[in-house]
């Protein structure tokens, strides 16, 4: 009996030891501040007027794995969508090229102004809703279904295309109120959390949450992003999906007209950030 | 599915200890998920062997786990003396092999 006692005080100590080694080890490579995190030229890049990218939220291993084209795993899938891009499809024998030519000319710039408003739709439409409609009325082809690889495969692309330039997004004119509706969803709590998006990045934006800092949420220019959780490309909707998951919300389906109108306003508030896709996250 | 990339140096000169970079498109199924819908186990499959030949010569191998991320990347160097031909191999558990082939010129 007084043995086990003592066996458990030393099983005791051994642990309260072994804890104080993680917290050490904790202290030395976890809890990095953000500035460490970021390098000094990257942030005239990634910072525009104070508003601050994903990137600078990342680890400076993932930054590495964004900044070199080569071990970007993203770039599979752009390549990928080079190759879709002069495949014909559907009924009326044409592939992307066949109207679109170059997609070096024709598609960049494109990618920094979707979402945009659409009068035959009434509505706003986003870039994954601009393809598949193309395909549909003028290949006469399938639409690809969202988070398969051709649908992700082809926006990577068309995003790659417009690397660099400015994310500038129309909110005025008849875009307005869809820009107002994803505003009122950004700080509109839900969920048996009952919190709002702007709970953490609005108004914790730069501290952690557990082992994770919280970004400020300004992804416009990032995706599809390669997601190393993932291990593959995800689109912005799957990301909602997850926010809204995670704050045990009941989450919209994948281009509801409600995660349209919050992509739009999640793209004014990455207005001037350079476009980074495949960007690569945690 | 699998797609691979190399880089190695077009050129190099004799005696140089160069850099090469690889990378495959592979999921690496670890065998540990489960298929959320049905509750079944998701089988393992993986790639389980690198091997990088030069002039036909092994001079690198590596045992992948199922502890490799998706989309592996492999870097490493190598000595060249004479100009010649790189082959990689990356051997699949089903028993499939994914090649890619580069060559040097060694001045």
């Amino acid at each position: 009996m007084s043995r086990k006692a003592g066996s458990r005080g030393g099983r005791g100590r051994g642990l309260a030891a072994l804890a104080a080694g993680l917290l050490l080890a904790a202290g030395g490579l976890v809890w990095m501040p953000q500035e460490v995190r970021a390098c000094e030229e990257c942030k005239g890049k990634y910072e525009v007027d104070g508003r601050k990218s994903g990137y600078l939220f990342s680890t400076r291993e993932t930054q590495a794995i964004q900044d070199d084209d080569f071990i970007n795993p993203g770039m599979l899938w752009v390549e990928k969508g080079k190759e879709l891009w002069t495949q014909v499809d559907g009924k009326a024998g044409k592939s992307c090229a066949s109207c679109h030519g170059n997609a070096e000319d024709s598609m960049r710039g494109v990618y920094p102004v979707y979402p945009k408003y659409v009068p035959e739709l009434g509505k706003l439409e986003n870039l994954e809703q601009r393809i598949n409609r193309c395909r549909t009325t003028n290949m006469g082809a399938k639409a690809w279904k969202w988070e398969s690889d051709e649908l992700l495969a082809m926006t990577t692309y068309i995003g790659y295309l417009s690397r660099g330039m400015p994310i500038n997004v129309k909110i005025d004119g008849p875009a307005k109120p869809f820009f107002e509706k994803g505003k009122e969803f950004y700080f509109k709590r839900r969920g048996q959390l009952d919190m709002a998006c702007k709970h953490c990045h609005y108004d914790n934006a730069g501290k952690y949450i557990r082992a994770d800092l919280l970004s400020e949420g300004r992804g416009g220019g990032a995706f599809p992003v390669y997601r190393l959780k993932w291990q593959k490309i995800g689109s912005l909707h799957r990301r909602f999906r997850g926010c809204n998951k995670q704050i045990r919300a009941e989450p919209y389906p994948f281009g509801s007209d409600e995660y349209v109108n919050l992509e739009l306003f999640v793209k004014w508030r990455s207005r001037g950030l350079p476009v980074e896709v495949p960007a690569v996250r945690r | 599915m699998a797609k691979a990339r190399v880089k190695v140096p077009k050129t190099a000169k004799a005696g140089d200890v160069i850099t090469i970079k690889t990378l495959i498109k592979h999921k690496m199924e670890s065998g540990n998920r489960k298929d959320k819908k049905t509750g079944k186990t998701i089988p393992r499959h993986i790639i389980d062997k690198f091997t990088a030949k030069y002039n036909g010569e092994v001079f690198f191998t590596s045992d992948w786990q199922s502890g490799v991320s998706a989309n592996p990347y492999c870097a490493f160097k190598c000595k060249v003396d004479k100009s010649g031909e790189f082959e990689f191999i990356w051997h699949d558990e089903k028993g499939e092999e994914y090649t890619a082939k580069a060559s040097i010129t060694v001045a």
